[in-house]
């Protein structure tokens, strides 16, 4: 049996009818993954975890426990704890680190009976668009084995892409679920800041991070998203608003929509190629009934400086932490205190992380934080007012491409710190502004490499981003392509 | 621009330590970054409030229960280096003050 073309309601009919158990599901993807370990997506994947946790679904089902995701496997990105297992944040930092407890996403995806289902491989604390800041290596594109995954979850998007997993989970804090997913052809959803628990996962930029998922369709991604969302009080900036039912309206159509498409995302350095596929995917939408209207985000051109300010300032902040005393790799024959951090901290950070612990430590300090970091978050006002001000005004969500190319070569950018910022151009505003946001595939440029449209809704939206990403899957075979290993 | 001197002394303030080798090539990058980051002078931010947080929430309480936290077994699981309730460190405090 094909596993891997189920979508999540059939497997759990399917595992609820016996027609097959959840160890056959997980036996079939530890095949699939050792397969596949080239494109080297995971970090660790203990297999007797994964068989003991699928053997438990399988008793759960016998004895006639029916949760929405019991006996599927979930794959995690490696930032998030998991009580008992290694969490790397794919630094030597953390090689050694077992996580002493789980973070919330985890306890409910445990608690809908999921298959905690190997830990991912990502760029270093979630910096990068490409995962090539990793210390096990960059992840492979299951469509060109030669181009990035994207990033930072590169992991979590090549091992669905690639059927090493049904779905998984992954984080954005500028575009590091809507990039690798666009780079991968699968659909990859941000929620709005604040609407999933960002206890227990690893912080890179306290303000922006935010967890989601990847997975073949939107109705799937919904599926996930259903249950890890919601408040939590050990988090503290998670909302405490309720969430919709997001299954149940995804057929609702696009008919009388209003969707809004910003002309500066439509720019010189958009390829030309993938402009033509981003507009055919807005004119499915118009012919399933949305009106598209044309609107302004005039301060988009100063997301990406705004980003790297902000990002690099709280990441600076957050990595304080790492100080070779509590945990994390501590540097050998330290002469005192003061060389046992700095020495702890540059042997375990790459260089990616280094460089924008520099620039935040540099932007946060006196003297230069009111021109760089104050200034950064009054621009990140502006930049939040012009979607309020296209949403109040002309639109209920906003379409445009996810990326300003396809998935580039492997090493083709590392040299350019800043040429490599560029790749998350159309990502990184909706993160600033906490939006919902998604990425939906929609065709492939004529290296065969796929594309993705990006949907942006309103806060606490994501029902209608969902609901737009499933029309258009209903008018488009896109999402059913495969690379040709999968 | 900031020189190496100011990159060496960042690096310290960030608990870093730049290999003297490097400090060229890394002086180089993070100008290059200050520099695209500049173009943020462009825009007009007066009278513009600074945005720190998207939902605007000030201060959230919960109420001072008691609660499960780690115990000191599992705090002490991933130290690099320990005794048995606490975590060990270079000597800090020398036992006479120095002149």
């Amino acid at each position: 049996m094909n596993y891997a073309d189920l979508s999540l309601e059939q497997i759990r009919v399917a595992l609820n009818n016996r027609d097959f158990l959840s160890s056959d599901l997980v036996t079939y993807y530890l095949d699939r993954c050792a397969q596949e370990a080239s494109l080297n997506c995971f970090i660790s994947l203990d297999e007797d975890y994964v068989r003991d946790r699928a053997q438990w679904a399988d008793q759960h089902i016998v004895s006639g426990h029916q949760t929405p995701l019991l006996g599927i496997p979930v794959a995690i990105k490696d930032l998030l704890l998991v009580e008992g297992l290694s969490a790397t944040a794919a630094s030597s930092m953390l090689e050694n680190f077992n996580a002493p407890y789980s973070a919330t996403v985890i306890h409910r995806l445990i608690e809908a009976g999921a298959v905690i289902f190997g830990k991912t491989n990502m760029d270093e604390f979630a910096m990068g668009s490409s995962n090539e800041n990793s210390a096990w290596g960059p992840v492979k594109n299951p469509w060109n084995r030669d181009a990035v995954s994207g990033g930072s979850s590169g992991g979590s998007a090549a091992a669905v892409a690639a059927g090493l997993c049904p779905v998984s989970i992954g984080t954005d804090t500028g575009g590091s679920i809507r990039q690798p997913a666009s780079y991968c052809g699968i659909v990859g959803i941000k929620p709005t800041y604040g609407r999933v628990s960002r206890y227990g996962v690893i912080a890179f930029a306290s303000s922006l991070d935010q967890v989601g998922v990847f997975a073949r369709t939107a109705i799937d991604a919904a599926r996930v998203l259903q249950i890890i969302s919601g408040h939590d009080p050990k988090d503290s900036t998670s909302v405490d608003i309720a969430v919709p039912d997001l299954a149940r309206s995804l057929g609702d159509g696009v008919a009388g929509l209003r969707i809004g498409v910003p002309k500066e995302y439509f720019i010189d350095e958009l390829n030309s190629e993938i402009k033509a596929i981003v507009w055919e995917g807005i004119r499915t939408l118009e012919q399933r009934g949305a009106t598209i209207v044309d609107i302004s985000l005039p301060h988009t051109e100063y997301a990406v400086p705004t980003y790297y300010i902000i990002a690099p300032a709280e990441a600076a902040s957050n990595l304080s932490r790492y100080d070779g005393v509590r945990y994390g790799v501590r540097a050998e024959n330290c002469e005192d205190l003061l060389d046992l951090y700095c020495r702890s901290r540059s042997n375990g950070f790459g260089e990616e992380v280094q460089r924008r612990i520099l620039v935040g430590t540099y932007v946060l300090s006196q003297g230069y934080y009111d021109a760089y970091y104050l200034r950064a978050q009054k621009v990140r006002r502006l930049i939040a007012n012009d979607f309020k001000a296209v949403f109040e005004a002309d639109c209920d969500m906003i379409a445009c491409p996810t990326a300003p190319t396809t998935a580039f070569g492997i090493g083709e950018k590392t040299n350019d710190p800043v040429a490599m910022y560029l790749n998350d151009i159309f990502t990184i505003p909706a993160s600033l502004a906490g939006l919902p946001a998604l990425s939906v595939p929609c065709g492939f440029d004529s290296a065969g490499m796929p594309v993705g449209l990006q949907l942006i809704g309103k806060p606490w939206e994501e029902e209608r981003i969902l609901q737009a990403a499933y029309e258009y899957e209903q008018a488009t075979e896109w999402h059913r392509t495969r690379p040709a290993s999968a | 621009m900031a020189t190496k001197d100011e990159v060496r002394q960042v690096a310290l303030l960030a608990r870093l330590s730049v290999d003297e080798g490097r400090l060229e090539s890394v002086t180089h990058e993070f100008n290059a970054i200050l520099e695209y980051v500049k173009t943020l002078e462009a825009v007009d931010v007066d009278s513009v409030e600074p945005m720190s947080h998207v939902h605007g929430s000030v201060n959230v309480f919960r109420d001072d229960a008691v609660m499960h936290t780690l115990t000191v077994e599992q705090g002490l699981r991933n130290a690099p280096d320990r005794d048995e309730c606490s975590f060990r460190v270079p000597l800090v405090i020398t036992s006479q003050p120095e002149e």
